[in-house]
């Protein structure tokens, strides 16, 4: 039961960081059919982002822990999206009006260029977030310990994810960003600037992404200039999983991902921890390719 | 004149599909344009809207070039299109397709104003505002495409073959909605495949051709064109 409880939480956790993770690759998806392989580097970029600034601002030591990584994090968040915005501005929107492929090869380029250049500017070795930002302290709940970070990861998480969804779902931009990802053409006939909407999408995705990386470091307490790979692969499993594309996808592919590789590591293997992901991805794109909560509705034509 | 094409030439690659079109609309008025698919009708409204860009050539709205405007600065000039096969935001409710249409309005209260005229004029919309657009049937979807593209208060309308598909019935009350919304003051161009009902509804017409516009005259006349009957109507006069 403890075992149990412990993996649930900690799947919860890092599938809650998945989750943020894929919304990115999934908005961008939904508006542009493009996979912006340069996304896990952007998540990446967000974890040394807020390392540096982690050292050199010292925000947890003036304004105390929890408001000093909420400014840290709106930080990342404001810079990473900065980021993706130059990324679309340079990267993709010169290519818009050219083959997808073009666009696919732009986004490997990217890619490479983000990794090489934090590898260039700290280093191709593990950098180490400091220990003692968030209090060591475990929750009780039921009589269960839980890792205060645990908690705050899954709380942050689970308020971005709601604002964004209300963002998505109730205002006029959301609405106009959930029109340019059916039909660019009929968007465009109802006088919304899709490259603003594209543009909107390449700020809130990074956004989720880079704070992602941050929340990554301060869990697991090192960092490296290629993890985005592995969490740009897990991620884009999860937006797989939930159906690419698909806001709610993204976020429960993410959660239901995370907690299936914790349950594998602990009651199959540990070494089966990366393999799970995989078997997930390849399962659903054999069973049910178009993901849990991909195309509920048939489109009347 | 309210809208005006001059000499239009768009191009898709290198194969050119609209080689110099003359076009005039006053204001108020139902403008037709018939022709065989394939002809450039599609192309011309979408030029207009700004979706294609023309290669060379001009396009006024009263007076001002609409041809160096993207897409979404021509809806603001007040010109709407119902596209060819209606294009609905599938996944999106009723209520929000038609959100969608105001888009550039700002003014909340106009489009509450005009969102409760729409539900009035086409009640189908309102018992159904909360439903998703994908699951209406074909008729009601040309209905919320119209309802949508009224949504942002146009001066012009422009209409992509809205009878394609529908049933005869649904033809005709999609054809009296029009009227009804022409004597309110909105000035049209209607592009159809069924020449005899878009004649009898429209003041003038043009006839188009692989990309060229090859009769132009006022609907009475067009209707008794001999030409224009052995084309549209199997050689029975109207
Ligand atoms: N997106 C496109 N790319 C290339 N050719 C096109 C495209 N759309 C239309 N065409 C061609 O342009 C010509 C005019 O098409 P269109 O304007 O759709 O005609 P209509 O609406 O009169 O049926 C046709 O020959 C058609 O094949
Ligand atoms: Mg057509």
């Amino acid at each position: 039961m403890e075992q149990f409880f412990q993996q649930l939480t900690n799947g919860l956790a890092v599938g809650a960081i998945y989750a943020l993770i894929a919304l990115g690759y999934t908005m961008v998806y939904g508006v542009l059919k493009l996979i912006n392989f340069a996304h896990g580097d952007l998540f990446t970029i967000g974890a040394y982002l807020g390392l540096t600034l982690l050292t050199s601002l010292a925000l947890t030591e003036h304004i105390g822990p929890v408001w000093g990584v909420s400014v840290l994090a709106v930080m990342v968040m404001g810079l990473v999206a900065l980021i993706g915005a130059l990324l679309d501005r340079l990267a993709y929107r010169p290519l818009r009006e050219s083959p997808r492929l073009s666009a696919v090869v732009s986004a490997l380029g990217a890619s490479i260029f983000f990794q090489n250049t934090v590898m260039l500017i700290y280093g191709a070795r593990f950098q180490v977030y400091p220990q003692n930002i968030l209090p060591k302290t475990a929750i009780n709940i039921f009589g269960l310990y839980v890792p205060l970070i645990r908690i705050l990861i899954l709380l942050a998480s689970i308020v971005m994810m709601g604002a964004l969804y209300f963002f998505i779902q109730k205002t006029k931009v959301g609405t106009a960003i959930r029109a340019a990802a059916i039909d660019q053409g009929a968007a465009r006939l109802m006088g919304i600037d899709v490259n603003r909407v594209i543009l909107m999408v390449f700020l809130l995705g990074p956004a989720m992404g880079g704070v992602a990386g941050l929340m990554v470091g301060l869990y697991y307490g090192q960092i490296n200039f290629t993890m985005g790979w592995v969490y740009g692969l897990k991620a884009f499993t999860a937006a797989i999983l939930g159906g690419i594309g698909n806001i709610p996808g993204a976020m429960v592919g993410g959660i239901l991902l995370g907690v299936i590789e914790a349950m594998g590591a602990a009651y199959l293997s540990i070494a089966w921890k990366d393999a799970i992901a995989f078997c997930v991805l390849i399962l659903i794109l054999i069973f049910r390719p178009t993901g849990l909560l991909g195309e509920r509705v048939a489109e009347k034509v | 004149m309210l809208l005006e094409i001059v000499d239009l030439r768009v191009k898709y690659g290198s194969i050119e599909v609209l080689h110099g079109i003359n076009l005039k609309v006053r204001e108020g008025e139902i403008v037709t344009i018939l022709g065989a698919n394939g002809a450039g009708k599609s192309t011309t409204l979408l030029a207009i809207s700004g979706l294609v860009k023309a290669s060379s050539g001009a396009v006024y709205f009263d007076k001002n070039p609409l041809h160096k405007l993207p897409a979404h600065k021509v809806v603001q000039q007040g010109i709407a299109q119902v596209p060819e096969g209606r294009r609905m935001f599938g996944t999106l409710t009723v209520q929000e397709n038609l959100s969608l249409g105001a888009y550039t309005c700002k003014d909340s209260a106009q489009i509450k104003r005009t969102r409760e005229w729409i539900y009035e004029m086409l009640p189908v919309l309102a018992e159904r505002r909360n439903q998703l657009a994908g699951t209406l049937s074909g008729g009601e979807q040309q209905m919320l495409a119209i309802g949508r593209a009224l949504m942002s208060q146009p001066k012009i309308l422009l209409l992509d073959e809205p009878s394609l598909g529908l049933a005869p019935l649904l033809v005709k009350m999609i054809f009296q909605t029009l009227e009804e919304i022409n004597e309110t003051g909105v000035t049209m161009v209607l592009v159809e495949q069924n020449a005899r009902a878009a004649l009898k509804l429209a003041n003038r017409g043009y006839v188009m051709e692989v990309g060229n516009i090859v009769l132009e005259d006022d609907s009475a006349s067009l209707m008794s064109n001999s030409e224009v009957q052995a084309a549209y109507f199997g050689g029975t006069p109207a």
